[in-house]
């Protein structure tokens, strides 16, 4: 600590440049946590995935169907403690710009294999008694106004007209990063009305008794419908939502090249300051070894300096993105999921910045680590 | 009693003996000191001149352990420093050696203070210890009421004289001073050779200084010249007499 006050008058010593560099972590720290959120906004079900769940799609793509007679022989299958599934709706509330997700579930197979959801008893009553019932995610409710007793009318975009659903309850999630922007209603519903596709659903979720066993059921739900001219596809949960998020481009290759791109320039920019900033105190660094300052001790004092700005851009950088997620998805609804900064992304993100600091700050470091008093006061 | 014969006791708190110094400059070799000897006592005042490149400073630092001699030994109070590995020798300068320089060298971004309180920084001194010390020290030069300055709100010699402050502060064995009054005007000059005079004959320090200037070399207790890469007696200074 006592070391503090000449490291930090150091830093002030051209408070401009030192204010820039700062500003250049802070932006890249910035940016970092926004593309981190847009990943999870587009991947962030594969992060809340259950380990102990299935998914089970058409072989051919997600978009083809598979029987709704599946779901008994899944259910009958050893190792599987409970079968669901979902369709992929499609509809319009209003405007084409106010996309959300729609599914139609078996309400309460569904409630039951995700039980992240959170609802309150009356309300999980009200939607197995309500055939037009449907469940709002609390973002969703949030962003659109909606409370329990509205009616929402929808405009069907793969299955026509307009179709109206009663809101009977708003649900949440028993963490922070659980997708709550989807809508639920209920399959019976979508069955009744729709005029093709009947006996079909979009994709099942099956439970595992034993999430070690996962290989094992996959192999034998994939061989059981092999064959038929409904094969499937059995994927972990995480890796379903991944190809879901896929659809939309490889979000994860953007994000990882735009954020490397970044912090490499950042690199440059800080390595090139900390150098500048080493050179132009030669003479001072000389005079601390001249009084007991050892090698390491030198090293210590700008690798300090060096983190201190790193720290500073990277927490004020991560401080911002949060508090810009916190107003939730910014485009209005096209990023969809879950727009959110998580505390091990906020972890990283900062990890990442002294990581920057230590790299961008050694090289200068080791110059004045390796500076020798005798040549270091004959240049003044 | 100052000696350059090698010839001294043993009891010196200076001992130097056969000390070489060569640099290599491309393919030239360029032989500074000679086999150099000498033997300071505690307390003594010694002025080391001589015309420019006579190896003044190369001795200098090389008493002071900011260098390596290419053979010979140099003793300090029973250390021989010569064999210390560079940590060691490090962890001795800030036990043993106050340095003054030319052009002061303080750290612009720090008061007087915290400039002299650099030494201490590396010491287990707590934080009352440490003001304690740099309040006497900074009283010795008389400069108690320009704590707070920065080094750009003081005059040469003030700055020179927080120099000094910080090169006694931490109880140094010696103070090594190359050319202090050099970038000073003679009033200040004055000030500071008067100041130094007084760390020697009131403090007990022990102290060599470089100089061009006669005047100053005057208040040493002994004038010692840098001749071909070694040393030659010279003139007592007027040091010798108070």
């Amino acid at each position: 600590m006592k070391f503090l006050r000449l490291i930090w008058a150091n830093l002030l010593r051209k408070k401009a440049r030192t204010t820039l560099t700062i500003g250049s972590f802070m932006v890249a720290l910035f940016l970092y946590g926004i593309l981190t959120a847009i990943r999870a906004a587009f991947g962030g079900n594969a992060d809340v995935a259950g380990v102990d769940r299935l998914d089970v799609i058409n072989k051919t793509s997600l978009i083809m169907p598979l029987p709704y007679s599946y779901r008994d022989r899944l259910a009958a299958m050893p190792g599987i403690t409970g079968v669901t599934f979902a369709t992929w709706f499609g509809g319009v509330y209003q405007d084409e710009k106010n996309f959300f997700p729609q599914f139609a579930v078996d309400p309460e197979s569904w409630l039951k294999v995700y039980s992240e959801y959170v609802l309150p008893e009356d309300q999980r009553r009200a939607f197995l008694a309500d055939r037009q019932g449907c469940l709002v995610g609390k973002k969703l409710a949030k962003r659109f106004g909606f409370k329990v007793g509205d009616r929402i009318p929808l405009r069907g975009t793969i299955w026509t007209g307009t179709w109206e659903f009663n809101v009977v309850g708003i649900y949440d999630g028993d963490r922070p990063e659980v997708d709550t922007t989807p809508l639920l209603f209920r399959y019976d519903y979508l069955e009744e009305r729709r005029n093709f596709g009947k006996g079909t659903v979009g994709w099942y979720v099956v439970k595992l008794a034993n999430p070690d066993d996962a290989v094992g059921v996959t192999k034998r739900i994939d061989d059981a419908f092999a064959n038929s001219p409904y094969e499937t596809l059995t994927q972990t949960e995480k890796a379903f939502a991944a190809s879901f998020a896929k659809q939309m481009g490889n979000i994860e290759f953007l994000v990882l090249v735009i954020g490397s791109v970044v912090f490499f320039t950042l690199l440059l920019v800080a390595g090139n300051t900390m150098a500048i900033a080493v050179r132009e105190r030669t003479n001072e660094l000389a005079v601390l070894k001249t009084v007991g300052f050892t090698d390491l001790g030198v090293l210590g004092l700008v690798m300090a300096e060096t983190l201190l700005i790193a720290g500073q851009g990277g927490v004020l950088g991560l401080a911002l993105a949060k508090f810009f997620t916190l107003g939730g998805d910014p485009t209005g609804g096209f990023l969809g999921g879950n727009f959110y900064l998580g505390t091990g992304s906020l972890g990283l993100g900062l990890a990442l910045a002294l990581a920057v600091g230590v790299l961008s700050g050694i090289l200068p470091a080791m110059s004045a680590m390796r500076l020798r008093v005798v040549d270091a006061l004959r240049r003044v | 009693m100052v000696r350059v014969d090698g010839k001294g006791n043993g009891t010196s708190l200076v001992q130097v003996r056969d000390l070489d110094k060569k640099y290599q400059r491309g393919s030239e070799e360029i032989h500074v000191l000679q086999g150099l000897n000498l033997d300071v006592e505690r307390g003594e005042f010694v002025a080391f001149m001589g015309p420019s490149g006579s190896g003044k400073t190369t001795l200098l630092n090389l008493l002071g352990g900011l260098d390596l001699p290419t053979n010979g030994s140099i003793r300090v109070s029973g250390d021989e420093i010569t064999h210390m590995s560079a940590n060691k020798l490090t962890a001795w300068r800030a036990r043993h050696v106050g340095f003054v320089f030319q052009m002061y060298n303080l750290i612009p971004v720090l008061t007087a203070f915290q400039n002299v309180e650099l030494p201490l920084l590396l010491t287990k001194l707590s934080k009352a210890e440490r003001r304690k010390h740099v309040e006497t020290a900074l009283g010795v030069v008389g400069l108690s009421d320009r704590m707070d300055h920065y080094p750009r709100q003081l005059s040469g010699g003030q700055e020179q004289r927080v120099a000094i402050a910080r090169a006694i502060v931490a109880d140094a064995t010696f103070i090594l001073a190359d050319e202090p009054t050099g970038d000073l005007d003679r009033k200040s000059a004055d000030e500071i050779m008067e100041l130094l005079g007084r760390l020697v004959h009131e403090h007990g320090k022990t102290l060599l200084i470089v100089t061009h200037d006669p005047r100053a070399a005057e208040r040493a207790h002994v004038v010692l010249h840098l001749d071909k890469g070694a040393l030659v007696e010279g003139s007592a200074g007027g040091g010798g007499e108070s």
